[in-house]
C-alpha cells in the first residue's frame, strides 16, 4: 500500500510538470503571438514592453524562459499583474484559495452526506412509493441551473423576505474562519447548500444505480443465505462496493470545484474565490494572473485525483496489486 | 426410519409476469432422512435451484408467491417470517451457489466472510472467529490457512474459492447443506477436489446434503437417493442404484442415455432428448414430458401421480413393458446414425462419469 501510494504520488509528481510545460508552451510558444503585447495588456507602452521582456527573459531561448517563469511562479512569487499594475499575482491566489476551499469542502460534505443517504434509501425502498419521489427529488435538483437557484435564493434570504423569516442572514460576502467562525460558517450557508443541490442529486441517482446493480449481485444472495440481516446487507455488503465509483467520481468534481468551477456560486454570492479571480482576470485579460490560476487548477485536479487513487485503493483491494 | 430432517410438501412456487403466471415449482413433495445426501438432478429451468431457494426466503421477487410446506424438525419454512429464518439460515441450513467467482463480497477478506458467518449466529469474540476460520479454511484444505486467510477473493482461484464458500457453509455445522451446482464452474479436477470435501463432510459431521446439478456424473458419486425434475415436477424419485440401473421415466432414460459411456458401443452422436424443456409459463396440464416423449400416449393429457413404494416414478407406461421400451431407444440410437433430424437439447451434461 506504501508502496502503491509513492508510485502514485511520483506519477503526480510527473503530471504536474508536465501541465506546467504545457500551459507554458501555450502561453509563451504560441506561432504568431507575442507573449510580451499579451503579457503587457491591451495598449501598452514601449517601456512596459521592454520592462516584460527583461522580466520574462523573452529574448531567451525557451528552456530559460521556463526556468525564469517558474522562478517568478514559485522561488520569487513576484509575478505581477501589468494590466493591475503592479499587482502580486501570487498572494491573490493565496487570499482565494481559503474561499473557495471553504465553500467547496462545506458543500462536498453535504452533497456526500445527502446523495449517499438518498442514494441508499432509494435503493432500499425500491419498488416502494419513496423510491420514485427520491429520484424525482434528485432530478429537480439536477435540473437547476446553479446560478438561477443561487439568485432566486439571494432574491429570497436578501430581499422579499429578508425583513421577516430571513433576518438572521448576513449581507453577502466572505468572513475568514480565523476571524469569525460562526459568520463564516453562516455567510456560507447559502452558497453550500446551493452548490450542494446539484451534485447531491447527481450523487444519490448514481449511487441508487450501483446499489441497484449491487443487491442483484450472488455475493448478495450469498450474505442473505448466511443469515445476514437486511441492513447489515445493504450497509456492509451493498453500499461498500458501490461507493467505489462514486469516490472517483467525488475526486473528479471536487478537483475540478477547487480549481475554480465554483465561479458560477462565487459570482452569484460575490464570494471572492479563484473561480471569480480567474472570471476577472479573463475579463482584463490579465496573462499572469490566468497563468498562476491555470496552473493552481491544473495543481488540485491533479492532487485530488491522486487522493482518489489512494482511497480507491484502500476501499477496493482488487486494484492494490497492479 | 427415522424421522426426516426435511420434508417437502406439494411445494408449489410460480411468479406473476405480465405474460401470465410461471409456474416454477409444481406440487414438488419430497423428504429427506438425517445424515442422506439427495441428488437433485434435471434441465436448466426444471426448478431445481427455486425450489431450495423458495424454502429457504431467498427469492425475493415481490411477484413470487410460494403455497405447500416444507418442514425442517417439524417447523414449517414457507410462511416463516423473514425473522426466524434468518436465524436458520447460515446455522441449520447452509446454501452454496454454483459460481464461486462472485459469490463472496469482494471487498472483503475470505477470513471476514467466515468470521461474518460464525458472529451473525454466535456470539464470539472477533479472534476466537478468526482462529476457527483458520480451522476451516484448514479443513476444507486451503493450503497454508493462516495465512491465506487475509487474502481477498480475487486472489484464490475458483477451486479454492467454492472451498471458502463451502468453509463459510460450514461454520456453523448446519445440518442442512444445500449445495447448488458446486461443481459446474469449476474445472474436472477440482470438481474431484470438491466432491471429496463434501463427502469428507457428511461422514465428519453427518449433514445431509441436498445436492442440485445438471451433471448425473456428480450424482452417481455422492447421492444416496435421486431425485430427477422436470418442469417443476417430480418425475422419479428413489434409492441412487435403482434410478441409475433401472430407471422407469423416459425423461431419465434420456438424461441417462445422453451420457456418453465408455464401455458401451460407440454412438456416432450422442442421443438428444427432442424438443425444448416446457415453458414454465405453459406446462402442459398432463404430463408435462409428454410433448417430448416418444411413447407418448393418450393417457398422458392426464396428469400421472408419483406413485412407488421406495422408487417412486410420475408415468403412465405399463411398469413391466418399462425395461423393453427403453431398450428400443438404445436401438435407435446406435442403429439411426443420423439423428440430425431431432432437434437438438441435450441436458446439459459438461462432465461424464
Amino acid at each position: 500500500m506504501v508502496r502503491f501510494a509513492l508510485a502514485r504520488f511520483g506519477a503526480a509528481v510527473f503530471v504536474l510538470v508536465s501541465i506546467s510545460v504545457l500551459v507554458f508552451l501555450i502561453f509563451f510558444a504560441t506561432p504568431g503571438v507575442d507573449p510580451a503585447a499579451r503579457i503587457a495588456g491591451r495598449n501598452a507602452d514601449q517601456a512596459t514592453l521592454a520592462q516584460v521582456q527583461a522580466e520574462f527573459g523573452l529574448d531567451q531561448p525557451l528552456p530559460v524562459r521556463y526556468a525564469l517563469m517558474m522562478k517568478h511562479l514559485f522561488v520569487d512569487r513576484d509575478l505581477t499583474s501589468f494590466v493591475n499594475r503592479g499587482v502580486l499575482v501570487i498572494p491573490q491566489i493565496v487570499h482565494a484559495v481559503p474561499v473557495t476551499l471553504s465553500l467547496v469542502l462545506g458543500a462536498a460534505v453535504l452533497w456526500m452526506v445527502v446523495g449517499v443517504a438518498m442514494g441508499t434509501l432509494a435503493a432500499a425502498w425500491r419498488g416502494r412509493a419513496a423510491d420514485p419521489l427520491i429520484v424525482l427529488v434528485g432530478v429537480v435538483g439536477v435540473s437547476i441551473p446553479v446560478y438561477w437557484l443561487g439568485e432566486v435564493v439571494n432574491l429570497v434570504t436578501q430581499s422579499r423576505l429578508h425583513d421577516s423569516v430571513f433576518s438572521w442572514v448576513p449581507p453577502l460576502g466572505y468572513v475568514p474562519l480565523t476571524q469569525n467562525p460562526a459568520q463564516w460558517a453562516l455567510r456560507l450557508l447559502f452558497p453550500w447548500l446551493t452548490l450542494a443541490v446539484l451534485y447531491a442529486g447527481i450523487y444519490a441517482r448514481v449511487l441508487r444505480s450501483e446499489m441497484m446493480g449491487a443487491l442483484d449481485e450472488d455475493y448478495v444472495r450469498t450474505a442473505r443465505a448466511k443469515g445476514v440481516s437486511e441492513r447489515r446487507i445493504l450497509i456492509k455488503h451493498a453500499l461498500r462496493c458501490s461507493l467505489i465509483p462514486i469516490v472517483s467520481l467525488f475526486g473528479l468534481d471536487f478537483g475540478a470545484l477547487v480549481g475554480g468551477s465554483a465561479l458560477l456560486t462565487e459570482v452569484v454570492f460575490g464570494l471572492p474565490g479563484v473561480g471569480r479571480l480567474t472570471y476577472t482576470a479573463l475579463q482584463n485579460l490579465d496573462l499572469p494572473v490566468i497563468l498562476g490560476t491555470v496552473l493552481y487548477a491544473a495543481f488540485f485536479v491533479v492532487l485530488s485525483n491522486a487522493l482518489v487513487d489512494l482511497v480507491y485503493a484502500a476501499l477496493d483491494p482488487r486494484v492494490r496489486h497492479v | 426410519m427415522s424421522e426426516p430432517l426435511l420434508e417437502v410438501e406439494d411445494l408449489r412456487v410460480s411468479f406473476r409476469s405480465r405474460r401470465g403466471t410461471a409456474v416454477a415449482v409444481d406440487g414438488l413433495s419430497f423428504s429427506l432422512a438425517p445424515g442422506e445426501v439427495l441428488g437433485v438432478v434435471g434441465e436448466s429451468g426444471s426448478g431445481k435451484s427455486v425450489s431450495m431457494m423458495s424454502m429457504l426466503g431467498l427469492i425475493r421477487d415481490p411477484n413470487c408467491t410460494v403455497e405447500g410446506s416444507a418442514r425442517f424438525r417439524g417447523s414449517d419454512l414457507v410462511g416463516m417470517a423473514d425473522k426466524d429464518l434468518r436465524v436458520l439460515r447460515g446455522r441449520d441450513i447452509a446454501m452454496i451457489f454454483q459460481d464461486p467467482m462472485t459469490s463472496l463480497t469482494p471487498v472483503y477478506t475470505v477470513g471476514w466472510h467466515i468470521a461474518e458467518q460464525i458472529r451473525v449466529h454466535q456470539s464470539m469474540s472477533k479472534a476466537r472467529a478468526r482462529a476457527r476460520a483458520v480451522e476451516l479454511l484448514a479443513e476444507v484444505g486451503i493450503p497454508d490457512p493462516a495465512r491465506r486467510i487475509d487474502d481477498y477473493p480475487h486472489q484464490f482461484s475458483g477451486g479454492m474459492r467454492q472451498r471458502a464458500v463451502i468453509a463459510m457453509g460450514l461454520a456453523n455445522n448446519p445440518s442442512l447443506l444445500i449445495a447448488d451446482e458446486p461443481t459446474t464452474a469449476l474445472d474436472v479436477t477440482t470438481q474431484a477436489q470438491v466432491l471429496d470435501l463434501l463427502r469428507r463432510l457428511r461422514r465428519d459431521h453427518g449433514s445431509s446434503i441436498i445436492l442440485i446439478t445438471h451433471d448425473m456424473g456428480v450424482v452417481s458419486q455422492l447421492a444416496d437417493r435421486v431425485l430427477v425434475m422436470y418442469a417443476g415436477r417430480a418425475a422419479e424419485e428413489g434409492p441412487r442404484q435403482e434410478v441409475f440401473h433401472h430407471p422407469r421415466h423416459p425423461y431419465t432414460w434420456g438424461l441417462l442415455g445422453s451420457v456418453p459411456r465408455a464401455r458401451a458401443p460407440r454412438v456416432r452422436r450422442l442421443p438428444a432428448i427432442p424438443g425444448s424443456p416446457a415453458s414454465a409459463l405453459a406446462v402442459p396440464s398432463g404430463c408435462a414430458f409428454a410433448p417430448r416423449c416418444r411413447f407418448a400416449h393418450d393417457q398422458c393429457a392426464e396428469r400421472p401421480p408419483l406413485a412407488g413404494a421406495d422408487h417412486l416414478d410420475a408415468c403412465w407406461l405399463p411398469r413391466d413393458r418399462r425395461h423393453e421400451l427403453r431398450h428400443s431407444l438404445d436401438e435407435v440410437a446406435t442403429a439411426a446414425g443420423d439423428p440430425g433430424q431431432q432437434s437438438i437439447i441435450v441436458p446439459a451434461t459438461e462432465e461424464f462419469e
